[in-house]
């Protein structure tokens, strides 16, 4: 007889306009089994998975849930049929309960809230083994706690096929050893398990086979135990991949940007970084580590001169920078680039051209009162070439780009205009490895030329093979700088979570002051 | 007449007499906003509904009948905002000022068009009477407080009972709590199954139509007196809708809300005789030009935004979604 299958999809294809997202994808999935699906970003993974749970409806092809053909035309057919699915971008509402959130969906109470709706929750989740706090409200939460809820969410509505869309993405290594824990459990139970990544020591560790996909295209399913990372790497991409990242080793000058105690709050009026001292050198890397949402982003407005501080000092070349409107500190030669989640957010107006987006930062350099489009349209051609950018045109509004290409526009932009400091937030956010590899080099070319770097990173692997340097942050504090060579992910990961501290390893120097410092440990500079 | 205690008895009581519309449309446009939409028609939406429940009621001299078809006039521009921006996608903002365009438009159209058979409150003896004050058993002997909240109409009651009602539904049922799921975030409730099409619709009908009672409520207070220049309205949709800031959402707020605004409010009627009934206290009130009353509710308007502006943002009841149309298949 043959085996049954807890999902299967045969001769999927969805389009979206003119561009084909899922061409004749086929993908099957066991009870008590972890598919792994793997695909470089617009590989069309999470397209299809939400197919499954009933965001999009296929254009052809069929899937059949325990061997019955269904059409899924909702989420809350998806939800009948036991198919949950925790999606990248958490869907939870900030302000309700993490009770709340759950008995949203929950068809089988009354009309009328109850109370021991907590108590049911606390002891259904006890009994799927996590634990969590019923009344606690979502915004308050930690980002392993809410995905923690929507694992719980999903369970509780009696899921049986669960999808998890790029799970380890916000999590710090131990934590992803305690999802995969959980999961292996979850499979263990007899649930399907279909987990999305584009890390592949992850899929080697946690999957049973392993589905790939390129450009919407399905590509092969292999066993995990039969492959490995090079031959993964071939399917996914389409060709042999150098997978090592280069980290040349470049004459070091004195300290160029040097931040002293410096304190800044967010938006909430809480404190985003506090009292943090660290110095960049021309000619290296400086990584900053830290789960989502420690005080990278107000870190980097603050240096741009786009957020006020609380105090400190930020000294460029010796000169003091605090105070100085962002136009000026860009003429100083720092320049900020900033990838947010939606990748479009900063930095870029999606909707204008190349060359338009190339004059955004210069407009008042051209003389008269027309715009010089000449030379933008000149320098929009040069970034194209030297950064291989794919586009049909430089009038191509920025938008139509594809992610990679978004992204080196804008840091091709930012190089353009000589930077002697660049601060750079997730510039490979959501970018294949081809594309990453690209921006690698385009930085490593950078710290060649002498320009000190401040790299705010997620992934560890890759900033502990690019970076000189990685200064770690916890909820706003540094808990201290290592070099990149000589750490390792468990150690990053125990600073990240503040249960290692290492600010204070050297008792003899001052934690974040360079000793060739342009000035002295309690001098201040001049306004 | 001249006792200090019977004119400030007469202001409270008019405080709530004159203003309850005002917390109808805050109550409606709260089901609505709490949807995660919002409509500025508000002004027109009332209009609507008190031309048309109007002249129903009169028609079949009823208060049933009036105050149904007034919610549902009004619920039909509820209907249209809802087709436009759910179903068509259309720009809140743009089309909520539409319904205001559209709404007095319509009140004009059909209340000039009447001319002559224009009816008189008078001969509707169903809406007289339903609008005659009743005095509450005991509570209406209270001093001062009996006169004020419990000697009032029907539909001071009403107005009051709908807004708890309100307070009750959005936070203590199943319905409310997906009603504001929508509004905070609604691809989170549409991952586990809430129907967000209709939760859109059934809210926005029903709370243009609370909106529309408020209309007719207008209508009867100023004794179905149809003048071609002014609407019966005058300005109550959009303070409702800052009343709703005021309130932060919360539908037994915009009571205390609605008084607030309705002491400025009533303020302009009452403040010779407060001058008269008070002259050590009070006295100043007369050197205090009318125009600067008449202007109170709205600059106390601006100074509730500005205020609710920088508010912080954690316990504010503000739907995260507010204002913003919803679309599965968005990438």
């Amino acid at each position: 007889m043959e085996e049954r299958y807890a999902i299967e999809m045969r001769g999927i294809c969805k389009s979206f306009g003119s561009v084909a997202a899922n061409k004749d994808v086929n993908l099957n999935v066991k009870p008590g089994e972890i598919l792994a699906l793997l695909g470089e970003n617009g590989s069309g993974k999470t397209t299809l998975m939400n197919m499954l749970s009933g965001i999009y409806k296929p254009d052809s092809g069929s899937i059949f849930v325990d061997g019955q053909e269904v059409s899924i035309n909702s989420p809350e057919d998806a939800k009948r049929l036991g198919i949950g699915m925790v999606h990248q971008h958490f869907k939870l509402v900030d302000v309700f309960s993490a009770a709340d959130n759950i008995w949203l969906g929950d068809d089988k109470s009354g009309a009328v809230l109850k109370k021991d709706r907590y108590d049911v929750i606390r002891d259904m989740a006890k009994k799927f083994g996590f634990d969590i706090d019923p009344r606690k409200k979502v915004y308050n939460m930690a980002v392993s706690e809410k995905q923690t809820l929507e694992i719980v969410k999903v369970l509780y509505y009696g899921a049986k096929i669960i999808i998890l869309d790029e799970p380890t993405a916000v999590l710090t290594v131990q934590e992803t050893v305690k999802l995969f824990d959980v999961l292996r459990r979850m499979k263990a139970e007899g649930h399907a398990i279909i987990i999305i990544t584009h890390k592949l020591n992850e899929v080697l560790e946690i999957s049973d086979r392993v589905a790939i996909l390129r450009k919407g295209e399905y590509i092969t399913t292999v066993d995990t135990p039969s492959t490995n990372e090079q031959q993964l790497t071939e399917y996914m991409v389409g060709r042999k991949v150098e997978l090592n990242i280069q980290r040349p080793v470049v004459e070091k000058t004195r300290p160029l940007l040097e931040i002293r105690d410096l304190t800044i709050k967010n938006d909430e009026g809480a404190l985003a970084i506090d009292h943090v001292s660290f110095y960049i050198r021309g000619g290296e890397i400086l990584g900053v580590a830290g789960i989502a949402g420690c005080g990278q982003k107000e870190l980097c407005e603050a240096i741009a001169g786009l957020r006020p501080i609380e105090g400190g000092q930020m000294i460029h070349k010796g000169d003091n920078i605090v105070g100085l409107p962002p136009k000026a500190i860009l003429e100083k030669g720092i320049s900020m680039s900033f990838i947010p989640e939606d990748r479009l957010g900063m930095g870029l107006a999606p909707s204008m051209s190349i060359t338009d987006n190339m004059l955004l930062k210069k407009y008042d350099q051209s003389k008269g009162p027309f715009v010089d489009r000449k030379t933008g349209r000149a320098e929009a051609k040069q970034v194209i070439a030297d950064l291989e950018i794919v586009t049909p045109s430089t009038e191509t509004p920025v938008r139509r780009l594809s992610g990679g290409n978004v992204q080196k526009v804008l840091l091709g932009r930012e190089i353009k205009a000589g930077p002697n400091v660049i601060v750079t937030a997730y510039p490979v956010r959501g970018l294949d490895i081809n594309s990453s590899y690209a921006i690698y080099d385009i930085l490593n070319r950078q710290k060649q030329d002498g320009v000190g770097i401040l790299f705010v990173g997620e992934d560890l692997d890759v900033m502990m093979g690019l970076c000189d340097k990685i200064m770690v942050l916890c909820h706003g504090k540094v808990m201290g700088v290592v070099h990149a060579h000589k750490t390792s992910k468990e150690e990053l990961g125990l600073m990240m979570t503040g249960a290692l501290d290492l600010s204070h390893k050297y008792e003899d120097k001052p934690a974040g002051i360079a000793k060739d410092s342009r000035i002295g440990e309690n001098e201040e500079v001049e306004e | 007449m001249n006792d200090p205690i019977n004119v400030l008895t007469l202001f409270l009581f008019n405080i709530v007499l004159i203003n309850i519309p005002l917390l109808y449309g805050t109550v409606g446009e709260i089901v609505v906003e709490k949807a995660g939409s919002l409509d500025l028609g508000v002004e027109g939406t009332m209009a609507v509904g008190a031309i048309f429940g109007y002249l129903a009621g009169c028609a079949a001299n009823s208060m049933v009948v009036g105050l149904l078809v007034s919610f549902l006039a009004a619920g039909l521009c509820g209907a249209l905002f809802a087709v436009l921006t759910v179903s068509f996608q259309a720009n809140q903002n743009v089309t909520g000022l539409t319904i205001t365009t559209f709404g007095l438009g319509l009140y004009f159209f059909v209340g000039k068009g009447m001319g002559e058979r224009w009816p008189a409150m008078t001969v509707a003896s169903a809406l007289v009477d339903g609008f005659t004050a009743r005095e509450l058993p005991l509570l209406s002997k209270i001093p001062v407080l009996g006169k004020v909240f419990f000697s009032q109409n029907l539909l001071v009651y009403l107005g009051v009972a709908v807004a708890v009602l309100v307070w009750w539904y959005l936070n203590f049922t199943k319905t409310g709590l997906r009603l504001r799921a929508v509004g905070e975030n609604p691809g989170a409730a549409d991952s586990v199954g809430v129907n967000i099409l209709l939760y859109k619709y059934v809210h926005l009908i029903a709370g243009s139509g609370i909106m529309g009672l408020g209309g007719f409520y207008m209508a009867l207070n100023m004794s179905g007196s149809f003048e071609g220049s002014n609407c019966w309205i005058n300005g109550y949709g959009w303070i409702a809708i800052a009343l709703v800031i005021f309130a932060n959402w919360n539908p037994v707020m915009a009571i205390l809300g609605t008084l607030v605004f309705g002491f400025f409010n009533t303020l302009q009627i009452y403040s010779g005789a407060l001058a008269g009934a008070f002259p050590g206290g009070l006295g100043w009130l007369n050197a205090v030009p009318a125009q600067l009353f008449k202007a109170l509710p709205f600059i106390i308007t601006a100074i509730v935004l500005i205020a609710s502006s920088v508010r912080k943002k954690e316990g504010s009841g503000q739907p995260a979604a507010l204002g913003l149309n919803y679309f599965r298949e968005e990438r």
